[in-house]
């Protein structure tokens, strides 16, 4: 184990010549972007492209009984108005269920509602026109009947007897249902010292991505083949279900994807109006694009989180934590998302609560029911932010209650450093982690003992800050376990690609896509590593299903642990097949060269002998000149998938410091800190700015975001300036540092680093809060987000 | 609605534009759609997030809130302009080396804003950096980077 800084100035472990791993090298797609140059959906426009707008459902739940549509036909531009059983006729319903959530049920789904709308917002009708202004003047001219129908708003009773149940055919509201009982939470609970209960709630949030989803679909009539751009996390699976739903095979359908204003997890779904977008492509036999406007991203974009969960921990006077016991209650829309459905989250909660703690006692219930809002699934962190917020928010109630430092009684508590293999309470299997390491390390870097001098000091004044923390483990590099075996064709394998170019430069084709980690910079920065080529010579290709590996894309932090690993390897398998040649045409040993900052080097020596482009201009120009039976092999593919772990968990630890204003609520964020241990690490800065980000989000949830509804089932603010995400002037400086635990699963050893920072986020947020407010005797806060109103009411100001 | 549209004439970029619009249609749509200037972008269209910042006659404006048709006779500047005027070249240098943006989309906005901050504020603190951009949502980033590549300017332009 060991602690790399920033910016690291010598070579690491893996030991390459000029060796890019571990270094912070500059993205190569940014001055593209910088300049304005880039290429997202929504500015691509294709001859002959016509433009979608929805008219959408204003009811939670209604029967169409009618749509008029003779009126917008007839308006300015309009090339047609499509309905919900046009569409079915060429596109089939999908049910969003995995078969390893045993259990789990939804209703078919279609691209627009066919005869019931269930959310407000729920797409109805399509009008195609000559521009998206026209297209939304038509559906104005759109004159729909509805039939109001009861509408489920209410998680807590959404599966009582006399609660309408929204889809007949189920037979009840519930989604889906997982308990948990280990060790004997019973005893553990009576044998306490204390127990402290409480229940959690967390706001329904979403990503509110900067560019809304967008799509532009291009059925081609005379080629009987469809190409889609699309902002989109996985290509091979939106590739997938245009395919399966459309009838048609894989390779008639490619699917483009350039760059994305952001994704965070709402990317990685199927939308029905995306679907629909490519069916009347389809239909019409032309290109049509669709881009989500803001409110239409806000009703339609998936949420997440809107858990609530009773919670009980139990603990002994000298810290030992006893037992952990979770009810949980999930309110999810009318469908479970297709594919990767809406039962993962409440399934993550029950898995990862307790998981950095060795207490083997552990109960939980969790229930997803339906309800009539929109639709909720993976958002970045999936689960993480609750189970941190859960198990952190109890530990330091319960340290509080038997008077102990928050950081002590986690030093009892954590699985020690050099415990591991471990299994968790829950079933998790830990290859490695560095609980303790990353813990010595953050109460380092923030100097606690400083800091609580200063908040001991400052309350003197009548000045409140608070210190909180939250220990976190993260799921990265998700095997098969997570959707193949569920039934979903979604890839956890990735394949790399790598081709030498005539001039001695290599192209890089992987299955991982990039949007704003910095995939493309991690994946050059291995093959060139891999192959010993100077980065400037690599060319990553990616996101086109024509022209990469199949692979399964960038989600649930995988892209440089398993992308990176396939580059690596193919990397590796080139470079075999280089010195192969080079051996030939040098009569040397392969074994006795190698490749540096692009030439064949005596191994020895370091002495260039070939250059990259001379052996390319040979074989490729003048195989003639090749020893007889030798043919240049100048592509190599690999492909990597974990086998030894179904996940890499990842840790860690996050201090939040913060001050309140206890005549307002208003909450200033002094400091965040973050040590994570995500194994080996590529590129310091991509991993520090993806925490950091991350954390940015997870506070957005702590402090801010919510998407309201009222008891109809109606958005109440449905707008940037409703809905609130974390601006520049709220948030403070985060301080990031790591430890390095690598999973030997794979050869490079890193793990994923795009969710911690929002999983442990919204956790040490509200433990400082509480921190802050302990001396008021203020109700400590456990419903986010913390609104200076709630906050004031826990002080009892109002 | 053709004909209700109207003429306007403008200069963008530098460049003399004569387009006949619809006097609803934005000026962040006019630049997309009839000028193809994709740079600027359309994030909430209502003035919130910044994705659309241009400069309008100097000063920088939401492309969203103005309408084409108010900028008859005006000068025009997009992220396209100052890219290849060089302008902001050091800004952009600084955000590609501090990795200050991901995705991208909010960037041209967030360059134009930290451009007119460093022209009214020499020596920008830390925290009328984040003031001043609290206009230009980044989803991304968190902002610490682009804190640190907009200080980092304002140090070297003062170097100069």
């Amino acid at each position: 184990m060991k602690i790399v800084d920033d910016n690291p100035s010598a070579l690491t472990a893996l030991d390459r010549p000029n060796s890019y791993i571990g270094r912070a090298v500059p993205r190569p797609n940014l001055r593209r972007l910088t300049q304005g140059r880039g290429q997202y959906v929504s500015d691509i426009s294709l001859p002959r492209m016509a433009h979608v707008a929805f008219v959408r459902s204003p009811h939670a739940h209604a029967r169409i009984a009618s749509i008029r549509t003779e009126r917008a036909k007839k308006a300015p531009g309009v090339a047609a108005v499509v309905t919900g059983a046009d569409l079915a006729k060429i596109m089939t319903p999908w049910v969003g269920v995995l078969t390893h959530l045993k259990g789990l049920k939804s209703a078919p789904q279609f691209p627009i509602a066919v005869e019931r709308a269930c959310w407000a917002g729920e797409a109805v009708c399509a009008v195609v026109a000559r521009s998206r202004a026209e297209a939304e003047d038509a559906c104005e001219l759109i004159e729909i009947d509805y039939e109001p129908l009861p509408a489920v708003t209410n998680a807590e009773t959404a599966a009582d007897p006399a609660t309408p149940v929204i889809h007949k055919e189920l037979g009840d509201n519930i989604c889906f249902e997982r308990t948990l009982d280990a060790g004997h939470v019973d005893d553990a609970l009576a044998s306490s010292d204390a127990v402290v209960e409480t229940t959690f709630v967390f706001g329904r949030h979403t990503g509110a991505c900067n560019e809304p989803r967008s799509i532009v679909a291009d059925w081609n009539e005379g080629e009987q083949r469809l190409t889609v751009y699309q902002g989109t996390q996985a290509p091979h699976m939106m590739q997938n279900l245009y395919a399966k739903h459309l009838g048609l095979a894989e390779q008639q359908v490619r699917v483009l994807t350039k760059d994305v204003g952001g994704s965070f997890g709402i990317k990685v779904h199927s939308y029905a109006d995306e679907m629909a977008a490519v069916a009347i492509s389809k239909l019409l036999r032309r290109p049509v694009k669709f881009v989500a406007d803001r409110i239409e991203s806000f009703v339609t974009d998936i949420h997440a989180r809107d858990h609530r969960i009773k919670a009980k921990i139990g603990v002994k006077k000298d810290g030992t934590i006893t037992a952990f016991e979770i009810d949980d209650l999930t309110g999810v829309g009318p469908y479970s998302v297709y594919p990767r459905t809406s039962g993962i989250e409440a399934n993550q909660v029950v898995s990862l609560v307790g998981g950095p703690y060795t207490t083997p006692n552990y109960r939980a219930k969790a229930r997803v029911v339906f309800t009539n809002k929109n639709v909720m699934s993976q958002y970045r962190a999936v689960g993480h932010p609750i189970a941190a917020a859960v198990t952190e928010g109890l530990v330091e109630l319960a340290a509080a209650k038997i008077g102990m430092d928050p950081l002590e009684i986690r030093r009892r508590n954590l699985y020690a450093d050099d415990a591991y293999p471990a299994t968790s309470a829950s079933g998790l299997r830990f290859e490695k982690l560095s609980h303790h390491e990353s813990l010595a390390h953050l109460d380092a870097m923030m100097n606690y003992a400083a800091l609580r001098s200063e908040q001991k000091r400052l309350r003197e004044q009548g000045i409140y800050r608070g210190v909180g923390f939250a220990s976190f483990i993260e799921v990265t590099n998700p095997s098969a376990a997570f959707y193949g075996v569920g039934g979903a064709r979604i890839s956890s394998q990735d394949g790399a690609t790598i081709k030498l170019d005539a001039q001695g430069n290599i192209g890089v084709h992987t299955g991982v896509s990039e949007q704003g980690q910095g995939a493309e910079a991690v994946i050059a920065q291995i093959a060139a590593s891999s192959f010993g080529v100077p980065i400037e010579k690599v060319r990553v290709v990616m996101g086109d299903t024509d022209n990469t590996p199949y692979g399964g894309g960038t989600w649930a932090s995988r892209a440089t642990g398993i992308g990176g690993e396939a580059a690596w390897q193919a990397g590796k398998a080139l470079r075999a097949n280089v010195l192969a040649l080079a051996g030939a045409m040098l009569q040397a040993r392969p074994d006795a060269l190698d490749i540096v900052n692009g030439a064949v080097v005596d191994k020895g020596t370091g002495n260039e002998r070939l250059s990259l482009a001379e052996l390319a201009r040979v074989a490729y120009f003048r195989p003639d000149t090749l020893p007889p039976g030798i043919q240049a092999e100048l592509v190599a593919t690999r492909h990597y998938v974990p086998r030894a772990w179904p996940f890499a968990f990842t840790n860690g630890v996050q201090a939040s410091y913060l001050e309140v204003d206890i005549e307002t609520g208003f909450v200033k964020l002094l400091k965040h800190w973050c040590v994570e241990d995500c194994g080996t690490v590529i590129n310091p800065q991509l991993v520090n700015e993806q925490v950091r980000g991350g954390i940015v989000q997870g506070i957005g949830a702590a402090l801010f975001e919510q998407c309201l509804y009222d008891e109809r089932g109606q958005l109440l603010n449905g707008n940037m300036a409703d809905y609130l995400v974390p601006m520049a002037a709220e948030m403070p400086d985060i301080e990031v540092g790591h430890v390095v635990s690598p999973t030997s699963d794979s050869e490079l050893g890193a793990k994923g680093a795009g969710e911690a920072g929002t999983a442990g986020a919204p956790a040490c947020v509200m433990n400082a809060l509480n921190d802050a407010l302990r001396p008021l005797g203020a109700t400590p806060l456990t419903d986010m987000p913390f609104t200076p109103d709630k906050i004031l009411r826990a002080l009892g100001k109002v | 609605m053709n004909g209700r549209n109207v003429e306007i004439s403008l200069t963008v970029n530098g460049e003399t534009v004569t387009e006949s619009v619809e006097p609803r249609r934005t000026l962040v749509d006019f630049l997309r759609e009839n000028l193809a200037l994709t740079g600027s972008h359309v994030g909430c269209e209502h003035g919130v997030c910044g994705a659309c910042t241009v400069r309008l006659n100097g000063e920088i404006v939401r492309g969203c809130l103005m309408l084409a048709v108010q900028c008859n006779g005006a000068k025009i500047e997009t992220i396209e302009g100052v890219s290849d005027s060089g302008e902001v070249a050091d800004l952009q240098d600084a955000f590609e080396k501090r990795n200050a943006l991901q995705c991208g989309f909010c960037t041209p906005g967030m360059l134009l804003t930290a451009q007119e901050l460093l022209a009214h504020n020499k020596a920008p603190s830390r925290d009328a950096i984040r003031e001043h951009i609290s206009g230009n949502y980044c989803r991304c980033t968190g902002y610490h980077s682009i804190v640190d590549a907009i200080e980092a300017v304002a140090q070297q332009r003062g170097r100069r």
